[in-house]
Formats: C-alpha cells, structure tokens, sequence
C-alpha cells in the first residue's frame, strides 16, 4: 500500500519535471533540431543554377571541394579558407583567454566589495548596449587612412606614410572580434572564479606557494568549467562568423561562414547546406578535443 | 621532526580600524603542549590564531618561535601549519596529492613527494583512500586528510581552527582522541581554538581562556575549572554557580551544593523550578528570592535520600572550602 503510493509520488514528480523541461524543449525541437536536420537533408539534394532539386547527390560537397586532390600538395580554396578561418580562431581564442582570464581575475580577487564587482561587471556590458555593426563601424574613424591613430602616429612623427594595415586587413579583423568577443570569456571564468573558496587560496599561501604557483595550481584549475565553456561561445562564432570578417576585413578576406553566405546569394541551397555541415563538423571538432581536457558535466 | 620549539606571544595586537580583536596579550607556551584558546564568538581567538599562522598581520608586538621572531616572515618560512576551519582541501586534487601539495610547491620530485604524502596518511589511517577527491570522503575523512596535509611540512607549531566544528557529536569525540593521541605522538605543539570548554578541557594542556580580545585566565583544565578568576570564567567554563555575597561575588560548583528541606539552615532560599535526572547526577535548578537561578548537581543517591520536587522551598548550602573568591 505503502510502496505503491510511494511509487504514484514518484511517478507524480517525473511527470511534474517532464513538463517543466518540456517547453524549452520543444522550442529546441522545432527551432533547433529540426532545421538542422533540414540542412543536412538538403545538402545532399542536387541543384543547378537557379532552383534545388530534390534527390539525392554528394554535388554539393564535391562542388565545394572541387579540385583539391588535383592540386595536391598545394591547398584548393576551401582549404585555404578553413586555414585562415581557423587561424583567426586560434589567435582570437588565445587573446580572448589571456584577457578574459585576467579581467575575470581582477573582478573575482582584486575588487573586494560586491557592489564594486557588479558595478565593474555592468560597466563590462556597455559595448552590448549598440549592435554589433556599429561597434564595428565605429573602429573606421579609428583605424583607417585618416583615422585617429594614424594622425596621431603622424603628428608625433612616429611615422610618414599613413599605415595601410590598420583596416580592412587581417589585423582589424581580429581586433574586432576580440573586441567583441572578449565578454563572453570574461561572465563564465568570473562565475567559476567567483565559487572558489578563499580558504583553498589561504591553504596554498600556508602551503608555502608563491601567487603564480597558486594561480597554476590552484586557480586555474578550478577555473577549467569556465574557460571551457568561454572558448565554446568564442571558438562557435568566430569559425562561423562571416559579417565581422566582411566588414573589417573589406570584403577582400574569406572564412568559412562566408562561403556559406555566397553560396547562399547564388540561390545553391545545396552547396550552402553542404558547408554548413561540413562547418557544423570542423567546429564539433575542436569542442570534443575541448571537452577531453575537461569532462563540463562533471565539473558544473 | 625537527626540535620542538617555544612560542612567545609579546604585547600581541590586531585592530580592525577603531575596533580592537585582540587588545596587548602575553602568552608562552612550552614546546610540546597542548594548548586550547577558549572563549566565545568574537573574543580575538580566531585573530591570535590567525596572527601566528601568518594570515593576518599583527598591528603590534611580536611573535617569538624559538629564538627567532616570525612576526613578518610568510606562513611556509615561520615553522607553523594550519588546518582550516573546513578543512580546504584542493577539490581537483586526490587525497594523495593534496598532503603532498606544500613539497610540490617546494620543487620536490613526484615520486618522493607521493612517497612521503603516503607516509602521512597511514599515520592518520587514510591510505586505502589516497586516490580519491574531497567530495568523495566523509567529514571526518576529510579532516584526516587536511590534518596531513598540514603536517607534511614538519611543523613545529599545528594551528587548528575548530579543528571539530563540522563533526557529528559522536565523530566529534572520537577525533578529539585522535588530535590528542597524534599531538602526544609528534611531540609538537598544536594550538587549537574552540568555543567548547569540554572540548578544551579534555585536551588541553594549557587553556587559555579569552574574552573582549584579552586573555581572561589560562593555567591547566584543573586550576581554571577549580580556581577561575572572574566571573565571566566561572560562567564560561560551566559547572558552577556564581552568588553574590556581602564581600563580592563567590564561585561554587554544581556538585559541590547541597539541598537542605527547611528554612533553617544558613544558605541561600530557592524554589525548585526544574528536576532533571542526567543519569550519573540529578540536576536540581532553584530560584532564589533575588531572582538568580542555581544549579545544584545531586548524586543519584543523595537525591534519593531527600528528594525535592518542582515547587519547593529549600536552602542550598556549601562548604566554606568550597566557596571561591571572584575578582
């Protein structure tokens, strides 16, 4: 009698916590996993100039990796795009985490009082306040022929020509997306840090370890959780970021998402589904070797 | 081991702004003692301790440990370990390799260091546990494993920081034997801060009791239960009944009191307003016609020969050996 009520309960609060997860859930479903599904099934759908055509074909992969045995030991264009791409990456990762890492710590253990710590956080926040397109264009007056910095560097005589490479090249390119994407290294390490009892940090200095050997030891592996989870948000946008490399980057720089994008302005859904997956897949990648370092479930 | 060492606490401060934690206090404790500091929340127990570890700088005097003064010295240079209040073991790290944490600080090499972590924890009985994380031990597992953690350095001095705090009662006691059995063992000295005066008394060597940041009165467990100074001693340490007499206030142990039926003899009147048996005594609470509440701890036998229930009138009396001068 007992054990069967016990049972009913049990049944009862499974029931309650389906319907609590349901609606997120379904909101993945339909938005979520069914146009993904839709986007692998319709890259292997054939096409031609203007219209897909519905059965089954490799046409837009084998389009988008056209003549890379041929050339062979030298890289076809995909190859090249998905290096350059992947370096933006690596060189963003890297400068968001340095960055990230050290405006986090200076929030988590330098700024004592709470107030100061949300207040320093908001003020974090600011830059999100406008569109990413004007953040971006906001650098032009900055960087360009005539900009600010070259002006400057010119009235100083640091210089007599203007510096070219200050826009619309590689270097604004990555500037912007560490502009932009710094914050979202900085909330999940600063969250991880946050949770760090001070009394681990009082044991090592007992310990006898000096602040790197703490910071090493102690700090960043407890912050491993966080730095994963920030290179998950910047490592996704920036292999699929296609308007900061368009803009900054004068439209003369490719990348991945941008293969996409013009397949897509010449209506070849199939080829566009096809990078999207192969994209979907190089980005998978690097999150699995991520998560290898750190088992993210375990940790949170 | 290295040779245990003396420590002097010399006209020792801390200030926090306009507030004083611990006010000019002096102590020296014998190499190889065990010493409680007793004394409610907020008496500077925690800011001594505190002080001698390193972790809070002292706002004046010295700190002596052996014949070298340690007041500006790091925690790793001074001697001393601590073991924390909750133990604050390294979560990322195995039970192995947080005892072997401060030589890896040191640079020593891994398989020695591990050599010698295993070495400690068989001394506190952990080494079927060496290869697993802090959230996988149990409380008192946990402390075993921070308690070695602290030792690995060869202290001369282990501070402990209600070292017991996060036990279960009956854990609790068990562990208390066990700091006890380990400090007699090492032969060092351990300070150890707690709010229990039967925990400090059934450790220590030497008690000191404090209160409002100074040292109130400290000696061994015996002199401060039988001889305590003040007051506030007498009430903190438990046990006794603190009566105003015409010459000042007196001190009289619970079990020292005896009820007499009757309003004859010389002592003081009361009504029983509680009668609680406790096994071993029977605990007999009066008011008296001043409104102070006494305790009287009956044998079971002498209860039985005249018995008092809630509600009757009868004398508590003492013997004048017995009555202790207060401050």
């Amino acid at each position: 009698m007992k054990a069967a009520a016990m049972q009913e309960n049990s049944a009862r609060s499974s029931f309650i916590a389906w319907l609590q997860a349901g609606p997120l859930a379904l909101v993945f479903l339909a938005f979520f996993v069914l146009p993904l599904l839709f986007v692998v099934i319709v890259s292997f759908w054939d096409y031609n100039d203007y219209q897909m055509l519905p059965m089954l074909s490799g046409r837009g992969y084998t389009d988008s990796f056209e003549g890379c045995l041929a050339e062979l030991p030298g890289l076809c264009t995909i190859a090249k795009t998905y290096l350059q791409t992947l370096k933006f990456c690596a060189i963003v990762w890297a400068a968001t985490l340095v960055i990230g890492f050290t405006v986090a710590y200076f929030l988590a253990f330098e700024v004592k009082s709470k107030e100061w710590q949300i207040i320093l956080s908001l003020i974090c926040t600011i830059p999100f306040w406008t569109s990413n397109v004007i953040r971006m264009i906001a650098w032009i007056p900055l960087l360009g022929r005539n900009g600010l910095v070259n002006s400057f560097l010119q009235a100083i005589g640091a210089i007599n020509e203007p510096l070219d490479w200050l826009l619309y090249s590689q270097f604004s390119v990555i500037l912007a997306l560490i502009h932009l994407f710094t914050f979202f290294m900085v909330v999940p390490i600063f969250n991880s840090m946050i949770r760090i009892d001070r009394s681990l940090i009082e044991a090592a200095y007992d310990a006898g370890a000096s602040g790197w050997q703490t910071l090493w030891n102690v700090i960043v592996p407890l912050c491993k959780p966080g730095i994963v989870i920030g290179s998950i948000f910047v490592i996704t946008i920036v292999m699929g970021d296609f308007v900061t490399v368009g803009v900054m980057g004068g439209q003369q720089i490719a990348s991945a998402g941008k293969i996409i994008q013009t397949r897509l302005d010449a209506l070849q859904f199939p080829a566009a589904a096809a990078n999207a997956v192969i994209l979907l897949g190089v980005t998978f990648l690097i999150i699995a070797a991520l998560t290898k370092l750190v088992d993210i479930r375990k940790e949170l | 081991m290295p040779n245990p060492a003396a420590l002097e606490l010399v006209a020792l401060s801390k200030r926090y702004g306009a507030t004083t934690a611990v006010d000019t206090i002096n102590l020296r404790i014998a190499a190889g003692t065990y010493c409680c500091l007793l004394g409610p929340s907020g008496c500077g127990k925690s800011s001594t301790l505190r002080m001698i570890a390193g972790h809070e700088a002292a706002s004046d005097g010295d700190i002596i440990l052996g014949n070298q003064n340690v007041t500006d010295l790091p925690p790793a240079r001074r001697g001393t370990a601590m073991m924390f209040q909750s133990y604050a073991l390294f979560p990322h790290l195995t039970a192995l390799d947080n005892v072997a944490f401060a030589l890896k600080m040191r640079g020593v090499d891994k398989i020695t260091r591990r050599g010698k972590a295993g070495e400690l924890l068989e001394l506190v009985a952990m080494t079927p546990y060496a290869g697993r994380l802090p959230t996988q031990l149990s409380g008192g597992q946990q402390q075993r494993v921070a308690l070695a953690r602290a030792l690995i350095t060869e202290p001369q001095i282990l501070l402990l920081d209600e070292p017991l705090s996060a036990l279960d009662p009956f854990l609790r006691i068990k562990m208390r034997a066990e700091l006890k059995r380990l400090q007699r063992e090492l032969g060092i000295t351990f300070i150890h801060v707690t709010h229990g005066q039967e925990e400090a008394m059934a450790l220590a060597d030497l008690v000191v009791l404090m209160n409002g940041g100074r040292i109130e009165q400290m000696g061994s467990p015996r002199e401060v239960f039988n001889r305590p100074r003040t007051a506030f001693v007498a009430r903190f340490i438990g046990g006794h009944n603190v009566i105003e007499a015409g010459s000042g206030a007196i001190a009289v142990r619970a079990d020292k009191l005896a009820l007499c039926p009757g309003q004859t003899e010389p002592g003081i009147a009361g009504t029983v307003t509680d009668v609680e048996y406790q096994g071993t005594f029977v605990q007999v609470v009066l008011k008296t016609e001043a409104g102070e509440e006494l305790i009287a701890h009956l044998g079971e036998a002498a209860f039985d020969a005249a018995p008092v229930t809630v509600g009757d009138s009868v004398i508590a009396t003492w013997d004048d050996t017995q009555a202790h001068v207060l401050e």
